[in-house]
């Protein structure tokens, strides 16, 4: 079980949290004008990385926030994690 | 190649067992092959044999970047069905059962397939008007399934605990009958040693690491640990790596990989007569041939390719089997691993084309893949020589995640075993 570093309330077991997908994958600020292959890419089409990974979680047995975190898919080590909305961080 | 049969047995018996010769050969790769699979699991080397042998494609390999049979397909709980809702995905997996039944023979090698039936539990008034459906659904689609219920469950399964005091009673049952377990080392010993004997080069410890391009976007051959290998067909069948493979190619997937796990009790005698797996409160198992309670747990909740999962998924499955079975509590769990399985958002899976020329793509079959194998590889040949699929696996496309048309499962099924 990950022990996963809210940003807002400090480090808690994976229990509490929900996982949220890749991070940074932006709604399209126009939908209407998006074609169908768009569509697939933003709802369907994941990088999948073996490496450090941005994903989102949320804190859904706490304070309830989501927020992003930097883990690496082949080690589950947990690098950092981030607010909502602020850029990715240089991987450490 | 040597025909195994009780005759063969006996007469190496005889000779104290000295005289077994190697199954496959252990060839240096070939500067170029007319076609190239990526992954040694029960897929690959099943497209393999299938390209070798009924589309007469001998010229070619199979790369394994460990050892065959080292992935999902030696990680995997072995359970066979095919009582899925979708037509589509009824005729794909009923292609598979339907080859199962003859895959001994076919390959001479033992599958130890056993159709000793597989029971999926319904605990919910929910689960019930579901299961029942998908009982109408196969029944109509010419997939046998029959509903049973709480008492007749029990008769069939005699250890299954069905009173009305655990947390979540037994209701009834789906039953396919024809469903069941095989020996998953088998399959992939058995399809590598035939697809050997027909010229089949089987290469291990020999990860591809690029996918080469001409001018016009085509595939011209693979990066291996070993070498360039020059090729015009490229087929990935590398599971939970499909996207890292893929991105080789620059293309992106619509995938997901996830750990999951297994657990193996200490063995016991005969006691567990059938597969029984039970959606709603996590929990399958089954006996193997050793003796060993065969238990699968569920994927954990973030994208990994660590080969492991977190303790909770196991003892949370463990819960549901002590409950649903209470005189399992005594025994002990021997070993317990994960595997990497790529799950697509309708959890089916692609066998296809792909927008690169000569690159094709057998994956997203998740957590349940394995039940698949010989009709997957079938179709998977068929799609590579053809350089067209197959009727059955044409829906499993992957411009569906483009126009729309799912074939949604994951709706349907939940868990996909
Ligand atoms: C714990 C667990 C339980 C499961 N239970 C069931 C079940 O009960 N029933 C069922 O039907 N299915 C089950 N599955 C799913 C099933 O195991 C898979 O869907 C199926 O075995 C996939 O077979 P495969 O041949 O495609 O994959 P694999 O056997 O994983 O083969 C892929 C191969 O590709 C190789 N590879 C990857 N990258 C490269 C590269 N770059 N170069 C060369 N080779 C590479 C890998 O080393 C691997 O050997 C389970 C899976 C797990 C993990
Ligand atoms: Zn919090």
């Amino acid at each position: 079980m990950l022990l996963i570093p809210c940003p807002f309330c400090g480090p808690r077991p994976e229990l509490e949290f929900r996982y949220g997908g890749q991070a940074h994958i932006a709604r399209p600020e126009n939908p209407a004008a998006l074609s169908d292959g768009e569509w697939a890419e933003f709802l369907y089409l994941r990088d999948n990385v073996r490496g450090v990974h941005a994903e989102r979680w949320r804190h859904i047995h706490g304070c309830a926030r989501f927020f992003n975190m930097l883990r690496d898919t082949t080690t589950d080590r947990i690098l950092t994690t981030y607010k909502t909305g602020e850029p990715r961080p240089e991987a450490v | 190649m040597e025909r195994f049969s009780g005759l063969s047995l006996l007469r190496h018996a005889m000779g104290g067992h000295q005289g077994w010769k190697p199954f496959w050969r252990e060839p240096e790769p070939k500067p170029a092959y007319d076609a190239v699979i990526v992954g040694g699991g029960g897929h690959g080397m099943g497209a393999a044999y299938y390209l070798a042998k009924q589309h007469g494609m001998r010229n070619i390999a199979v790369l394994e970047k460990g050892w065959l049979g080292g992935g999902n397909t030696g990680r995997n709980t072995t359970i066979i069905r095919s009582n899925y809702l979708f037509p589509e995905s009824a005729a794909l997996y009923n292609h598979a059962v339907k080859l199962w039944e003859t895959l001994s023979e076919e390959l001479n090698y033992n599958t130890m397939f056993s159709q000793r039936g597989v029971l999926m539990l319904a605990h919910t008034v929910h689960d019930v008007q579901v299961f029942k459906r998908h009982v109408h659904a196969n029944r109509a689609a010419g997939v046998d399934n029959e509903w049973l219920s709480a008492a007749e469950c029990k008769a069939f399964c005699p250890p299954l605990n069905i009173s009305a005091n655990i947390r979540y009673p037994v209701m009834g049952g789906a039953l396919q009958r024809r469903g069941g377990t095989a020996r998953h080392d088998a399959v992939v010993w058995g399809y590598a040693r035939a697809a050997d004997s027909l010229g089949v080069d089987i290469i291990q410890n020999c990860a591809v690491t690029g996918i080469r391009r001409d001018a016009s976007g085509a595939v011209e051959g693979v990066e291996t640990e070993r070498g360039f290998i020059r090729t015009r067909k490229v087929g990935v069948s590398a599971a939970g790596n499909t996207s890292v493979v893929m991105a080789m190619a620059g293309l992106r997937m619509p995938l997901e990989s996830f750990p999951l796990q297994a657990l193996v009790s200490e063995p016991v005698k005969p006691d567990f007569p059938c597969v029984v797996m039970s959606n709603t409160i996590h929990a399958y198992i089954s006996q193997s041939d050793k003796g060993e309670m065969v238990i699968g747990a569920g994927t954990d909740a973030y994208t990994s390719y660590t080969q492991r999962g977190a303790l909770h998924m196991t003892s949370h499955t463990l819960d549901a089997i002590c409950e649903l079975v209470p005189m399992y509590r005594r025994l002990r769990m021997l070993r317990n691993w994960g595997g990497i399985v790529d799950t697509t958002p309708d959890r089916s899976p692609i066998i296809a084309k792909t927008p690169v020329p000569g690159l094709y793509v057998n994956c997203g079959w998740g957590t349940g893949g394995f039940k698949a194998t010989p009709g997957s590889a079938h179709l998977f040949a068929h799609t590579i020589a053809k350089d067209e699929p197959h009727p059955i696996n044409a829906p499993f496309s992957l411009e569906r995640f483009t126009t729309g048309r799912f074939i949604d499962e994951a709706a349907a099924a939940a868990v996909a075993h």
